[in-house]
């Protein structure tokens, strides 16, 4: 109960710890927590970052659909329009080609009528003809009448 | 405990508050306490020497959980005195985990039953009359109070100087006034004399009187076998309640010691 030396000694204990937690204990487990500390703070400072730039490339690539949907659809436009206007050019080319077909044929048709009615009108001098020869044997001197049955053929 | 003596509740008592005694030169002075000191220097070596032996293995990465609780505590001084005292902890850091870690490890001394201490010390180390409880001895809190007080004195004159120590005894805490100058010095005398009274006192006196009150329980044992369990209920009630004791008295005793170095660093 009474005050000693064993304060001395104590004080001169305490001291000799408190050396021992300053220089070997203290500073080392101080920088591990420090270090461990800022390992957190970075981690939490890139995952911040991470979500924003995840954000931004969201942002990005719904730009991009838009702009290629955008594209897309100018596309199908141009290609509508191309379309009608290809289908309206054969349609014209078709209707050109149908209306030359058709002068030609008529063209043809009016050569093949005059050139049967040539050759009909041909035949039917000759049938004349030979019907007046047959009616005429008799009495017309062919050689005598020609001249007259020529004038008749180029009547009919 | 000696044979052939009357065993009495006086005497009971008195062996167990009774120190193992060194006589190192003639006047009482040189007289050591060598269950103190020897208690005090184990408990530090093993208290001190986990805490070494974790932190030489630590990791900023992940901890394993010896190194979690380590530095959970460490943390915890750390915060405490980091909310006390602003500036570099280098110093004060250490020093209150020094304060907190071995006051508390002295107080937990309390907790073995102290017939069960006696009968290890005067059985296996052959020593009788040893007091296991080193704060229970007024030696030890005035030395750590001491040694608080005088850092504190130190770092006094080693922030403000000399000259600005002196302006704070004399013109502090009334006012620069020369007609103040007796009464500011008074004042502050009186504090500087109760700081370290009042740091060392009170752990001493709450782990003295902790300590009696187990010794009064366990008197209990002495009426017969019912007396004994009595005895040991009421003792495991007092333990529980001393563990808050324990741990309470060892973290005033490291506020206080940062708050005298705060208070030594900062001036008015």
């Amino acid at each position: 109960m009474n005050l000693n030396v064993t304060m001395i000694a104590q004080a001169v204990t305490f001291f000799v710890f408190i050396w021992f937690c300053k220089t070997l204990i203290w500073p080392y487990l101080i920088r591990a927590i420090e270090a461990r500390q800022k390992q957190i703070a970075d981690g939490l400072a890139a995952a911040e970052e991470g979500k924003q730039s995840l954000e931004r490339s969201a942002k990005q690539a719904d730009e991009a659909i838009a702009q290629a949907r955008g594209r897309a659809s100018e596309i199908v436009a141009q290609a509508e329009k191309r379309a009608s206007q290809m289908i309206e050019e054969a349609k014209s080319a078709a209707r050109t080609e149908g209306d030359r077909l058709v002068a030609g044929a008529k063209a043809e048709i009016d050569q093949e009528v005059s050139r049967a009615k040539e050759s009909l009108r041909a035949q039917v001098a000759v049938l004349a003809v030979a019907g007046a020869e047959q009616i005429l044997k008799r009495e017309v001197d062919a050689k005598a009448h020609a001249e007259m049955l020529a004038a008749v053929q180029r009547q009919l | 405990m000696a044979a052939g003596q009357e065993l009495t509740p006086t005497s009971y008592i008195g062996h167990h508050l009774t120190n193992r005694t060194v006589s190192l030169g003639d006047s009482p002075f040189w007289t050591l306490h060598l269950d103190t000191f020897l208690t005090a220097v184990m408990l530090g070596v093993v208290g001190f020497g986990f805490l070494w032996w974790v932190v030489r293995g630590a990791t900023s990465g992940v901890p394993n959980k010896r190194q979690a609780v380590v530095e959970m505590l460490i943390e915890f001084v750390d915060d405490q005195v980091k909310g006390i005292f602003h500036g570099n902890r280098a110093f004060v850091g250490p020093l209150a985990l020094t304060v907190f870690v071995w006051v508390l490890l002295m107080n937990s001394m309390d907790f073995i039953p102290v017939d069960l201490a006696a009968a290890f010390t005067s059985n296996v180390l052959q020593q009788h009359e040893w007091k296991p409880v080193p704060t229970s001895d007024i030696n030890t809190t005035f030395a750590l109070a001491l040694s608080v007080w005088g850092l504190m004195l130190f770092y006094n004159v080693k922030v403000k100087g000399i000259g600005g120590w002196t302006h704070e005894l004399f013109c502090t805490p009334f006012g620069s006034n020369p007609l103040l100058w007796v009464f500011n010095f008074l004042f502050n005398l009186v504090e500087y004399i109760s700081k370290p009274l009042s740091h060392s006192l009170r752990l001493y006196g709450n782990i003295y009187a902790g300590e009696i009150i187990f010794m009064l329980l366990w008197m209990w044992a002495a009426t017969g076998l019912v007396g004994s369990v009595f005895g040991g209920v009421l003792a495991l009630g007092w333990a529980i309640f001393h563990i808050l004791i324990v741990l309470l008295q060892a973290y005033i005793f490291m506020m206080l010691t940062a708050v005298y170095m705060a208070m030594a660093h900062e001036s008015h």
